[in-house]
């Protein structure tokens, strides 16, 4: 528990899936005769980072990129590959259902869509008294539950009347706080959202991040956000993580990641972004096609195939994440040959 | 206002789009009038159920029951759509006007190939034939940045991405030369590198084409970097309009400054955004007065009486508001 050891460290995790199918869609005629071939999807490829108490970490990317499935895993929904997830310092990484259910009460997790998340037949006060019950184990715990939940829908806004209804009598912005309810119920120090408020309107959104800033400050939670927002992310995040393809190609904390971006992806990512703000026309560097396939990954650097400045290195060597200084890493030969870099 | 009325390719006067289901009367778009001249790109911005998509519909023609045109005007260089009759519209869909929609994966028909979904915009608007309507479609793909196109003319839609699905739907919406693109939402399924190559693309094949362009979205960081001009509704009125620079630097609404206040902005790190209290009321049961009225920093008792007009500013701009913001002022 002491300070030193962040709230999560994750060292190396890999996410690999295999997508069978049938007999029929996996056999392959090759020169040795015929095969069946296990198609992998490479969703998550080696990622490391770590969060310290009520620090706020962002992952951004596109669609694709495995920032949802670094979500999923840390949460256990899914069981890593490779790596160690340390929660408090315990790796998680293998546990069983049972082993995680008092990790569950340090971790929570807040999901993107409002409609999709929350149970259609249970009223709002039993999913937010769900996973506080699944943590309690004696009756006089038990009996604190129904106060300890009115007190939860006031935190986010809601009323105690609100805990008798069912989701679909609430809007996406309301459906959305009784999620984070759900989440805050066990008093986590950890909470996982994964692109919490993109399924809202911009006004809605608003209040959902201002509640989240609120909560944080008072709680002193870490959350790891995931969004594909950068005007959201550079909102909220103290450190950002900048995925592609399964790698994490650059982390920084907030005002050097937006102020100096290295790495060629992030400067592509930044000056794709709209803003309402006149456009700076020069600093443009715009990217032309398609985000390649994660069964088959490139060799050497993932973004070699449309990163303007790519040389023949990218295609024969994978950089590694490199300290540049000031809290900054990024995978990117540029590190080492700065001037190749023309853009 | 009668020059400006000459010139405009598409004028849209008082129009009301009512929706009457069994819970109520939905005035999904309840009075609303704008103007687009030739070669100019106009937002139309809101937040859901703001009415936005339903006017696009409604210029097209593709209200379906229960839903109804209950009044008001669409002139297309005079000749009003809404007493048009379908097989006017017919001629009209896809030669005058045509649409590109939200969702590339569900606007293209997934049985037939692209090719001959590109054909069939031809057929019907052009008097071409089968070989000259080939080598148009050829040129079209290529022109919106797709490589091999002869070749990905006999692909169907499922073995493109969606980037590459929607530069396919720009072609098609582009092919019989129309004088109006009506875009409903053309990037939100996309990501922001891709949603970049194909704002600009948009952009550039609606110059080269002198056509006019209606982008509808959500998005005000999209649509003031693409729109001449910015039409901002909220419960199916336009609360707000003018020019794109204009209105962003000064919005004369507080339901505008609002959206745009709510867009975290990385030079002015506010610890808090300035949100909008509440949220959209049900628009089957608008309260009297301002519709804006239960979330407004500005209301005053007026504002629940009486009803604000679009009143112009200035010769550019107008707002529905008793308590305009005047440029500088605080919210």
């Amino acid at each position: 528990m002491s300070a030193a050891v962040p709230i999560l460290e994750v060292r190396d995790l890999k996410m690999h899936f295999s997508v069978g199918g049938s007999v029929l869609d996996r056999i392959a005629f090759g020169k040795g005769g015929i095969r069946l071939e296990t198609p992998v999807v490479h969703a998550v490829n080696g990622v490391s980072f770590a969060i310290n108490r009520g620090e706020i970490m962002a992952l951004v990317g596109e669609s694709g990129c495995g920032k949802s499935t670094v979500a999923k895993t840390i949460a256990r929904i899914h069981k890593p590959t490779e790596g160690e997830i340390r929660v408090d310092g315990e790796d998680i990484a293998q546990y069983g259902f049972a082993k995680m259910l008092p990790v569950r009460s340090r971790m929570q997790m807040i999901f993107q869509d409002p409609y999709a998340s929350l149970n259609p037949r249970q009223k709002v006060r039993d999913i937010v008294a769900e996973p506080l019950l699944q943590q309690t184990r004696t009756a006089a715990e038990r009996k604190g539950v129904p106060a300890r939940i009115e007190q939860l829908l006031a935190k986010v806004g809601l009323s105690v009347e609100h805990g008798g209804r069912y989701p679909h009598q609430f809007s996406g912005g309301q459906r959305q706080r009784i999620g984070i309810a759900r989440a805050l119920s066990v008093m986590p120090d950890l909470i996982i959202a994964d692109e919490p408020v993109s399924a809202l309107d911009v006004s809605i959104q608003a209040q959902i991040l201002n509640l989240m800033m609120d909560l944080r400050d008072e709680f002193g939670l870490a959350y790891l956000f995931i969004s594909h927002d950068l005007s959201v992310v550079h909102h909220i995040a103290d450190t950002v993580g900048v995925m592609y393809l399964g790698f994490l190609v650059e982390t920084a904390p907030r005002d050097a990641l937006f102020s100096r971006p290295r790495h060629p992806y992030t400067r592509a990512l930044l000056s794709a972004a709209p803003s309402i703000k006149e456009r700076r026309a020069e600093d443009e560097i715009s990217l032309g096609g398609e985000v390649p396939s994660a069964l088959s990954l490139p060799s050497g650097c993932c973004f070699r195939t449309r990163c303007p400045l790519a040389w023949e290195r990218c295609a024969r060597e994978r950089p590694r994440l490199a300290d540049v200084g000031g809290g900054q890493k990024v995978a990117c030969h540029l590190v080492d040959e700065p001037e190749r870099d023309t853009a | 206002m009668t020059a400006q009325t000459q010139n405009a390719l598409l004028a849209v006067r008082d129009l009301r789009t009512h929706f009457h289901t069994f819970a109520g009367t939905v005035k999904a778009v309840n009075g609303v009038s704008f103007e687009i001249g030739t070669g100019e790109i106009m937002g139309l911005v809101g937040e859901s159920g703001g009415g936005k998509s339903v006017v696009g519909f409604s210029i097209l023609g593709l209200i379906d029951s229960p839903g109804k045109i209950e009044g008001g005007q669409i002139l297309l260089d005079g000749e009003d759509l809404v007493t048009a009759g379908e097989p006017r519209l017919r001629q009209i869909r896809g030669r005058d006007i045509s649409m590109v929609f939200q969702d590339p994966m569900t606007s293209l028909n997934p049985l037939h190939t692209v090719g001959q979904q590109m054909d069939e915009v031809l057929r019907l608007h052009t008097d071409l034939d089968a070989a000259a309507r080939r080598e148009a479609c050829v040129a079209m793909l290529e022109s919106v940045g797709i490589s091999r196109a002869a070749d990905r003319l006999g692909a169907y839609p499922h073995q493109f991405s969606g980037g590459m699905r929607q530069r396919v739907v720009i072609a098609i919406a582009l092919l019989a030369q129309p004088r109006l693109i009506i875009a409903d939402e053309p990037t939100t399924a996309l990501d922001v590198t891709i949603q970049s190559q194909i704002l600009k693309l948009m952009r550039q094949q609606i110059a080269a084409r002198g056509a006019s362009m209606i982008l509808i979205t959500h998005d005000l960081a999209v649509v003031s970097e693409m729109a001449d001009h910015i039409t901002v509704l909220y419960c199916g009125k336009v609360v707000e309009r003018g020019p794109t620079r204009a209105l962003i630097a000064a919005p004369a609404h507080p339901y505008t400054r609002g959206l745009i206040d709510s867009i975290p902005d990385p030079s002015n790190r506010h610890p808090r955004l300035r949100q909008i209290p509440g949220m959209v009321p049900d628009i089957r049961n608008l309260p009297p007065g301002c519709a804006f009225r239960a979330r407004c920093p500005r209301a005053q008792a007026l504002c629940a009486v009486e009803e604000p007009p679009l009143r112009a500013l200035n010769a550019a701009r107008s707002a529905a508001c008793h308590y305009p913001l005047q440029p500088g002022e605080p919210a």
